[in-house]
């Protein structure tokens, strides 16, 4: 047996916080052989990315290795000193991280930031350097690396920048390469470039990796082995293929069954679900033949004030209670489209009818006080930020209930909040608290009691799930589906994770640059797509189960 | 009450204050000078007006604490009854400053465009000039009274309160809360003032903490040189400026305590300003 390139034996890592010592990682052991790729999985607050920031040292004050230790190359680094690390930086591991645009320094040309990493650890000319710099630009396959040598962050594009991190992490031939959640954030396709790029220069190169990431199916498309991490304990460690298709331990098996698949439906996401209220399904109003379809949208358009054009020439209809799925990649257009539709803001051209009636012509401004401000509702993106930190969740759902339906406050404006809160499985109890109290998912519930209070006939659901860990995501995706069918809602469902649009919707259409690209029934469309923009998605987007494409020897 | 939730106000401002030895010792001095304000002038030894010529110029003793001036008058006595002039003048300057620059800005910081603009213009215009001597202009154009000195004084400080929220509120605009307050049915006024001020608020009330000292300062300084209250009333400004004709004589004590305790309110509200920002953040809390 070879020998391990880095081992760590029974680590714990403690915080001190104001409430005494919180210990994020609790014994954790694990070893790395040169050139392998390894997953280290998990949600958030799992401590994995703890226990790569415990290896390069990088812990912020508050956080200490209580115990354990850390062994590098045979030589024991636990308690190394400041000044050792700023040798192994760089030229022994190196680090890349999940937001690449805030990691490099904006006011510096990319250049010069690949030279300076460069700089640090070897005795060379500046020119020197920046000629390195250059080969390193080819080795990220960074298109026309002579003039993008000379420019800075804000000019490069995400999946730009995290090849630039890329290229400073390994300027100085490291053996060990963290890359915490390196492309989380990104397009799928940019994802698939970037971590194709990042595979091939670590087996290239001989260098190891841990890919620290919530996304299974991404350490099963990339890593030869995988550890699962919960609440700072490694609960399971396995080849990715017997991981997901035999799971030993509970959390496994749960995460496994929250990831959606190409063929998962929305019911397997959690086997032994939470006890909702049994569903209520009331008798669905069938539509007269020849009435207007719930929503109609005519040829919208949208220029905004600097030119730009963000959707051209949009059309499509929508039936009561149907749900269809808006994908693209970011800038395509889909939230400019939503938005729109949510009237929020003004289309340029174009009109939206919903039952019959035209809405597009009343300006946003004034739509707040239109009676089909309550039939049209939306759900935001980012639960962190969709809740006014100055109102309780009680303030939250009640705020429509005041404003649309015109209740006052009182007794019935309680019930029927907590009516609202109890249909989303929000327990009675957090009603009373700020969004800063709440977790993820119980403020991804919030957001939907507030948006369903007024019993809206379509809701418009903007990426609501991109922010959570996914066996909140598999709860709330659940929570959303049977709240459709009890009401008959109709789901705009905006997101570019394909695998969970395939799930909920019943159509859906692909957007890109502002227009339309493909549209059709959702399992039909992802299984034999026409175009092939809509095929480079699908391929895209990493499927547990199947083979790693990289084996590295 | 379970362990999530976050400590109440008090216990949260006293842990910050333990946590912050400055802090705790500018919130004292200036809730010092609060109350030297609100009772000390009913407490004091001496009548601060009522002048004792054969006592005039006495150094500091038992008898008077920081000694009498030119007129006899006791300094100590003064002193405390100037605080209530001072602080009134600085507090209700910034108020005004406050309430109407927090409007303005978020309007601007909000709507953007044409108003923003205009605003914005505006702004630089008023901050191009030197603001004492803007202020200094103001007084003596309208008139040697106290009101004008809170008003000289409230819009040479406006177009800090209209930036800052302007940028506070500019940040938030496009947040997920503030377009879901329009889908639940408000108008853009009341998103403004319903729901992105009250959220800039703590943020400003650095601004107004770190502000009321500037503003004292000013008030003292157009007073010593001779805008806007007149003796003899008591004031510190006026007290420096009238003691400084005998600092060559060696009475030291008609400028020294005037001008420490000016130092002192300055140097409270700008130490508590930070402690403030530390206090009123929610994130802090957990």
């Amino acid at each position: 047996m070879t020998h391990p390139l880095l081992q760590i034996e029974n680590l714990h890592v403690t915080f001190s916080t104001r409430r005494g010592l919180v210990e994020a990682v609790r014994g954790v052991s694990l070893s790395l052989s040169p050139g392998e790729m390894l997953g280290l999985v998990g949600e958030s607050g799992s401590g994995k990315s703890v226990t790569g920031f415990a290896v390069t040292r990088l812990l912020d004050k508050a956080g200490r290795i209580a115990d354990g230790r850390i062994v590098y190359k045979g030589q024991d680094i636990t308690r190394a000193s400041a000044a050792d690390f700023r040798n192994l930086h760089g030229a022994a591991m190196a680090m890349i991280f999940q937001n690449p645009r805030a990691a490099l320094n904006p006011i510096r040309a990319v250049g010069q930031q690949i030279a300076d990493a460069i700089l640090a650890h070897k005795r060379i000319s500046r020119q020197e350097a920046q000629d390195a710099a250059l080969k390193l630009l080819r080795a990220v396959q960074i298109r026309d690396p002579e003039r993008r040598i000379n420019a800075y962050p804000h000019e490069l594009s995400g999946g730009m920048c995290q090849r630039i991190m890329i290229a400073i992490a390994i300027s100085c031939n490291p053996s060990l390469l963290i890359a915490d959640e390196p492309t989380t954030g990104l397009d799928v396709t940019t994802q698939k470039v970037v971590m194709d790029l990042l595979a091939g220069i670590a087996a290239e190169r001989g260098m190891a990796t841990i890919l620290i990431t919530h996304d299974l199916g991404l350490a099963a498309r990339y890593c030869s082995r995988v550890v699962v991490m919960e609440q700072g304990r490694l609960v399971e460690e396995a080849a990715p293929l017997t991981l997901f298709h035999a799971p030993q331990h509970p959390y496994t098996k749960r995460l496994v069954a929250a990831s959606p698949t190409a063929t998962s439906r929305v019911a397997d996401l959690v086997p032994d679900g939470e006890v909702l209220p049994p569903l209520e399904v009331r008798e669905l109003p069938v539509a007269a033949p020849g009435s207007p379809p719930l929503l109609d949208v005519q040829r919208v358009a949208k220029r905004f004030d600097d030119g730009t054009i963000a959707v051209r020439d949009f059309s499509m209809t929508m039936a009561a209670g149907e749900s269809v799925g808006l994908v693209g990649e970011s800038g395509s257009g889909k939230s400019t489209t939503s938005r729109m539709i949510c009237r929020l803001i003004d289309p340029s051209e174009g009109d939206i009818l919903f039952d019959g009636y035209s809405i597009g012509q009343i300006p946003a401004r004034d739509f707040h006080r239109s009676p089909s401000r309550k039939d049209i509702q939306i759900v935001f993106q980012d639960p962190n930020d969709s809740l006014n930190p100055r109102f309780t969740a009680f303030d939250c759902i009640a705020h429509p209930l005041i404003r649309l339906s015109g209740m006052r406050s009182g007794d019935a404006l309680r019930r029927r909040v907590e009516e609202c809160a109890h249909r989303v499985g929000l327990p009675k109890a957090l009603l009373s608290r700020f969004p800063h109290q709440l977790s993820g998912g119980q403020k991804a519930r919030v957001g939907i009691a507030r948006a369903i209070a007024c019993r809206p006939r379509l809701l418009v659901l903007d990426e609501p799930t991109a922010a959570l860990d996914v066996s909140v995501q598999a709860v709330v995706l659940q929570l959303l589906d049977r709240l459709r069918r009890e009401d008959n809602l109709a789901f705009l469902f905006v997101s570019h994770d394909l695998n969970v649009v395939r799930m909920m919707c019943d159509r859906t259409i692909v957007l890109r640059a502002g227009g339309i690209v493909e549209q059709g029934e959702s399992r039909a469309l992802f299984a034999n797509p026409r175009t092939d923009y809509t095929r480079e998605l699908v391929d895209a987007v990493p499927h547990i189960g199947a083979p790693p494409l990289l084996v590295p020897a | 009450m379970s362990s999530l939730d976050a400590p109440s106000t008090f216990r949260h401002t006293i842990w910050v204050l333990r946590g912050n030895l400055v802090t705790a010792i500018a919130a004292a001095g200036a809730l010092v000078l609060v109350l030297v304000a609100l009772f000390g002038p009913a407490l004091v030894p001496y009548d601060p007006v009522a002048s004792d010529v054969p006592q005039a110029l006495q150094a500091p003793s038992a008898l008077h604490w920081a000694g009498t001036d030119q007129l006899g008058r006791d300094v100590f006595s003064r002193l405390v009854v100037a605080a209530r002039l001072d602080l009134a003048i600085a507090i209700s300057a910034v108020g005004i400053s406050f309430v109407i620059g927090a409007v303005i800005g978020s309007l601007c910081g909000y709507a953007g465009g044409r108003l923003d603009r205009a605003v914005g213009r505006f702004v630089d215009v008023v901050m191009a000039f030197p603001l004492f001597v803007l202020a200094m202009a103001m007084v003596a154009a309208l008139g040697n009274r106290v009101e004008n000195i809170v008003i000289a004084t409230a819009i040479i400080n406006l177009p800090f309160y209209i930036r800052f929220a302007r940028a506070e509120v500019n940040i938030r605009r496009n947040l997920g809360w503030v377009e879901a307050a329009r889908a639940c049915g408000d108008s853009h006024v009341s998103v403004v003032l319903r729901f992105l001020l009250p959220n800039v608020l703590p943020a400003m009330a650095v601004q107004v903490s770190l502000n009321l000292g500037w503003a004292i300062l000013n008030a003292a300084g157009l007073s010593f040189i001779g805008l806007g209250v007149k003796p003899p009333t008591p004031e510190w400004g006026i007290m420096v400026a009238e003691g400084a004709r005998f600092i060559s004589t060696g009475r030291w004590w008609l400028v020294a305590f005037p001008g420490f305790a000016l130092m002192l309110a300055v140097l409270c509200f700008n130490l508590l300003g930070d402690g403030l920002r530390d206090i009123l953040d929610p994130r802090m809390r957990t």
